[in-house]
C-alpha cells in the first residue's frame, strides 16, 4: 500500500478538529434546547455559540467568528442571563418545562431534521475550494463592501439598532 | 478538507434543536434561546456557502456580509424580546407562554 493510500485512511487534523467542534455543538445545543433548568439552557447556549465561532474560524471567516464572540457571547448571552435572573420566580416552577405540544414538537422537529439531512446529502453541492491567500485583504474587501454595495442596508441596520435599543429601554423601564 | 455536506448537516441539527425548543418550551426565555439557535444555524449555512460556493471567495463576500447582518439583527431581536418578557413579567407575574392568552377571543 502506497503512502497516499495509507494517509487517506486516517483523518486529517482538520477533520479531527471539525468532529470535536461538531460534537461540542451537538451536545450543548441539545442541552440548550431540552434541559429543564433555564440556567442550564443559557449555559448550553453560550457553549454552542463558542463552538459555532470555532466553526467560523475553521471556515476561514475570522471576522464573523470574532463578531460572533463579541456580539453573541458578550451581549446576547449576558442579556439572556439577566432576563432569567429578573424573572427568577418562574425558574423552578411546579409545572413541567414543556407545554402540551411536547410530543408533536419532537415529531415535527425530528422529521424536519431527517428531511433536511436527506436534502443535504442528495443535492450535488458545488464544493469548490479556492484558497484564501491574504486574510487581511479579505477583511479590507469586506469593509469596502459595507460602504459601497451594502451602504443602504448598513445605514438602515444602524437605525434599526438605535430604534430597537431605545424601544427596549422604553418597554422594560419601571413605571 | 472537511466537505461542505458535513457543515450543512451540523447546521441542520442545530436548527432542529432550536425548532424543538421554540415549539415545546413553556418559558418565553427558553423559546428565545431556541430562536437564537435557529439564527446561528442559518449563519453556519451562509458562511459555508461563501467558503465552498464561489471560485473567488476573496471578492464575492455576500455570504459573510449577510451573516454579519443576521448577527446584528439578532442582537436587536434579543433586546426587544427580553424587554417585552420583562415588561410582561411586571404586569402578569409569569413568563409562561401558555398562561399569556389575554388576546384569545
Amino acid at each position: 500500500m502506497s503512502l497516499p493510500e495509507m494517509s487517506a485512511l486516517f483523518p486529517t487534523l482538520q477533520e479531527v478538529i471539525f468532529v470535536l467542534f461538531a460534537l461540542l455543538i451537538a451536545v450543548t445545543s441539545l442541552i440548550a434546547a431540552m434541559a429543564p433548568n433555564l440556567f442550564h439552557n443559557a449555559l448550553g447556549l453560550v457553549a454552542t455559540l463558542f463552538g459555532i465561532a470555532g466553526i467560523y474560524f475553521m471556515l476561514e471567516a475570522e471576522f464573523v467568528g470574532v463578531s460572533q464572540i463579541l456580539v453573541y457571547i458578550g451581549a446576547i448571552a449576558t442579556l439572556i442571563t439577566f432576563a432569567i435572573m429578573l424573572t427568577r420566580g418562574m425558574m423552578f416552577g411546579r409545572t413541567s418545562a414543556m407545554n402540551r405540544q411536547g410530543l408533536a414538537g419532537a415529531i415535527i422537529s425530528g422529521l424536519f431534521f431527517v428531511v433536511l439531512l436527506g436534502i443535504v446529502f442528495q443535492v450535488p453541492w458545488p464544493n469548490v475550494v479556492a484558497d484564501i491567500t491574504d486574510g487581511e485583504a479579505l477583511i479590507a474587501n469586506l469593509g469596502a463592501l459595507f460602504v459601497s454595495t451594502y451602504l443602504l442596508p448598513f445605514e438602515l441596520l444602524a437605525l434599526l439598532l438605535l430604534v430597537a435599543l431605545t424601544g427596549a429601554l422604553l418597554l422594560a423601564r419601571d413605571r | 478538507m472537511v466537505s461542505q455536506t458535513w457543515y450543512l448537516a451540523l447546521a441542520a441539527f442545530v436548527f432542529s434543536c432550536g425548532l424543538y425548543a421554540a415549539l415545546t418550551r413553556r418559558n418565553a426565555i427558553a423559546v428565545l434561546i431556541g430562536i437564537e439557535l435557529m439564527l446561528n444555524a442559518v449563519n453556519i449555512n451562509l458562511v459555508t456557502f461563501w467558503r465552498y460556493g464561489s471560485m473567488a471567495p476573496m471578492e464575492q463576500l455576500s455570504g459573510q456580509v449577510f451573516s454579519l447582518f443576521v448577527i446584528a439583527i439578532a442582537g436587536a431581536e434579543a433586546a426587544v424580546g427580553l424587554a417585552l418578557i420583562i415588561s410582561v413579567y411586571r404586569t402578569r407575574h409569569t413568563v409562561n407562554l401558555d398562561e399569556l392568552d389575554m388576546l384569545k377571543g
